[in-house]
């Protein structure tokens, strides 16, 4: 039997439990006076505190028999594997072939006596029923491999078993307590209330757990490299270090790639900023309803167009627009390169140009419409209003909203992978490649790799260099966002 | 203080002859489909103070606000009929709203000062117009437009601080003041009291009739023994229309209509 069945089972036991349940509650109800006794809760919520006797405590303990099932048996290979082989590097490769022999003879249903006694046997059985298997196997693993899958099949049966047990148990349990006065409302609220916060603590722990992996890895490329040499190095060269020069110290210079990045950022800004706080002014002062119904939610549109594909608008279009068009002006040369800082920027601003509108908008329109009226009142045109008295009255707000909107375009990917180059120099000429630290992290991830060198090391290095970044950033903008709110409320 | 001691404690129409300073014929104001106001016709006298009074939604905040076109800045608001300021049909097109609404100013029912510093709060208006040759002048304005609106002794040490800091009753000081500075002829007032506590409430009152020698002043009041304190004149709105206006103390001693009657002794509203 499956995990997938074993969950439906589950389910269905709940839902079967939810049934009786409600009846019971139901029955009871009707069978009481009212005036001598009131019931406590509706039937519904009777069946619902069954439904949730009998599946959360059943698949919770299904869970954990399953991952404590599979921590001991990769444990068990582990050690075995270790009696065979010394070197940890290599063990690690064994280790993976045990686990596909493993999976092999489940396939062909092999256990007990059948299982043969060559790894070279087993071999032309799978490959002769259609599944590949490493060449380089020893013998051992085969017999270690039949008998984790023996061990994984009892720890399967006492899993399901008592998974089940505990689901009907569950529901009876639940299922005998109901009386007129037992407050199941209050327990099902009290279930809603922690599965809510469950759903509100994944993203944390998540957060949490990204930024221990990556410190883990980086911690891991600064025992290779110098901190300082990465902070503080301009150049970025890690493929000249792998050759093995002696210089592998000062290849990893962070520098240029964070110009880079905050030199696109600016450019994108400076082209986002203006044109869409122009539109957010329009959109909350000016355009009608009827426009604004119509304008808004196209602008919006825009911000879910993927990056890519902004991207490939850089490269295929824009780009080679922009060298033509500089070639035309200068006369045959073409002094800005089809990839470029102002290409990226361009583009990026247009991705941001909903981000910054959306934003400002809202920071515009929580603006009390008695300060428009005061203004208005006093003779002031609406431009006027909106300079001198709406946009400082919204300001920190609007601050707020562009720090949120530098932190998306410091952690673009796509666009600048595509459109801004991997050129990483330092560079104040807009009109030329520069890279950012999003594209060295694809660069370096890119391929088939073993996460073990420096080279690619360093991409989690940079990835916690732009995490600390941006979330600083984000944190500021929250705090002047916040610290606004409260000036209105 | 009973109604008739009241009225009778505001001063005589001061100018009888001079010819009104804002006249409504045949005032209707549509929001949508909706018709809010029904052929209003109404003189307002030059310094004297004017309360519109009436229950709630009878169109006397609408009439208000038709008199300096903020109705413009409400989406679907039509206006028939004729306003005249002086001689000028306000709703004429060649009539430049934003110069009239420094003609005619407005102080509103919250008290809503600009998130900016009490100096340039009161500045906002002559700044934008011009008003002002330099620095002095500007000073100037702002000083005696904050002694007028008798709060120069509160704030006169902490000019630059926020205006928003100040009590409910200071900051509406300071709207009256920032609406002064633009040297308007008509003060509007939209119940520029039901946000604040009776001692402020009184301190508006008296400033109210001392700017009565300098601007016309016209007042939405629900308090109506604050009409028979502050006002003149007397208009009663009931759904919409015009039923009643004449001088304050004939209102409410010796109403001629019964809707009014009932109103003012309390029977219906």
């Amino acid at each position: 039997m499956s995990a997938g069945w074993v969950v439906a089972i589950v389910l269905a036991i709940g839902a079967v439990a939810y049934f009786f349940a409600a009846q019971r509650a139901r029955v009871q109800r009707d069978s009481t006076d009212r005036a001598k006794e009131v019931p406590h809760s509706l039937p519904t919520y009777h069946g619902w505190l069954a439904f949730i006797f009998a599946t959360v405590p059943a698949l919770l303990v299904f869970l954990v028999v399953s991952s404590v099932s599979s921590g001991l048996l990769e444990g068990r290979i582990r050690t075995e594997v270790a009696t065979h082989i010394a070197d940890p590097a290599a063990a690690s490769l064994s280790i993976g072939m045990v686990h596909n022999t493993s999976n092999a003879l489940g396939q062909l249903g092999l256990s007990g006596a059948n299982v043969p006694a060559s790894y070279a046997a087993l071999r032309d059985m799978a490959t002769s029923a259609g599944i590949s298997l490493a060449e380089s196997g020893e013998d051992y693993m085969v017999p270690l491999a039949a008998s984790v899958n023996a061990d994984a099949g009892v720890h399967k049966l006492i899993g399901q078993g008592l998974t089940l047990l505990l689901a009907l148990a569950g529901a009876a349990f639940s299922y005998s307590r109901i009386r007129l006065r037992l407050r199941a409302r209050n327990q099902v609220e009290r279930v809603v209330l922690w599965s809510l916060l469950a759903a509100s603590t994944v993203a944390v722990l998540t957060t949490v757990g990204i930024i221990l992996s990556m410190l883990g890895e980086t911690i891991h490329f600064f025992s290779d490299v110098n901190p300082l040499t990465f902070f503080f190095g301009t150049v970025w060269d890690p493929r000249f270090a792998a050759a093995g020069s002696g210089g592998s110290e000062g290849q990893f210079g962070l520098i240029p790639l964070l110009m880079g990045t905050l030199y696109i950022a600016l450019v994108s800004m400076l082209f986002a900023v203006p044109v869409g706080l122009m539109a957010a002014v329009y959109m909350g002062e000016y355009a009608s309803n009827r426009v604004r119904s119509t304008v808004k939610p196209l602008l919006e549109l825009l911000a879910g167009i993927p990056t890519i594909v902004y991207g490939i608008f850089a490269v295929v279009t824009l780009g080679p627009f922009f060298r033509d068009l500089s070639a035309a002006l200068a006369g045959g040369f073409s002094f800005i390169q089809a990839q470029s800082v102002l290409t990226a920027g361009i583009v990026m601003g247009v991705m941001l140009i909903p981000v910054v509108s959306s934003l400002s908008d809202d920071v515009i329109t929580a603006v009390p419409r008695a300060m428009r009226d005061g203004s208005l009142a006093l003779g002031a045109t609406r431009s006027e209003t909106i300079r001198k008295v709406i946009l400082p009255a919204a300001l920190p707000g609007i601050v707020g909203a562009l720090l949120l909107t530098a932190s998306r375009a410091i952690g673009e990917t796509m666009i600048v992978v595509l459109a801004a180059g991997v050129a990483a120099r330092i560079n104040f000429n807009p009109f030329e490649a520069m890279t950012t630290i999003t594209v060295k992290i694809v660069n370096q991830l890119t391929g088939d790799l073993e996460f073990n060198s420096p080279q690619t090391l360093v991409a989690f290095a940079l990835g916690l260099t732009l995490f600390t970044l941006t979330l600083g950033m984000n944190v500021y903008a929250l705090y002047i966002v916040r610290k606004y709110r409260e000036q209105y409320e | 203080m009973s109604l008739e001691s009241a009225a009778t404690l505001a001063a005589p129409v001061s100018r009888p002859n001079a010819p009104p300073k804002m006249t409504g014929e045949n005032v209707g104001v549509f929001y949508g489909a909706k018709q809010a106001l029904f052929d209003v016709n109404l003189k307002i006298e030059q310094f004297n103070v004017t309360s519109l009074i009436g229950p709630s939604g009878c169109g006397k905040s609408t009439f208000l606000r038709s008199l300096n076109r903020m109705n413009d800045t409400i989406d679907g608001c039509r206006v028939t009929g004729k306003i005249n300021l002086d001689e000028d049909d306000i709703y004429d097109p060649s009539i430049d709203v934003v110069e009239l609404r420094a003609r005619v100013g407005m102080v509103f029912q919250k008290p809503n000062p600009f998130p900016k510093s009490i100096y340039e709060n009161v500045a906002y208006g002559p700044k934008i117009h011009g008003i002002a040759r330099n620095k002095a002048d500007l000073d100037e304005i702002v000083h005696s437009s904050l002694r007028r609106a008798g709060l120069w002794n509160e704030v006169k040490d902490r000019l630059q601080e926020p205006g928003t800091g100040l009590s409910g009753g200071q900051q509406q000081r300071l709207c009256i003041a920032r609406a002064i500075a633009t040297k308007p002829e008509v003060l509007l007032m939209d119940e520029p009291c039901s946000a604040l506590d009776p001692i402020a409430t009184a301190v508006i009152e008296e400033l109210i009739d001392e700017l009565r020698e300098n601007f016309t002043i016209v007042i939405v009041t629900h308090s109506m023994q604050q009409a028979a304190r502050v006002s003149q004149k007397t208009a009663f709105f009931h759904l919409g229309k015009l039923i009643e206006e004449g001088k304050t103390e004939d209102i409410f001693t010796n109403p001629k209509n019964k809707q009014t009657q009932d109103y003012i002794t309390g029977r219906i509203g």
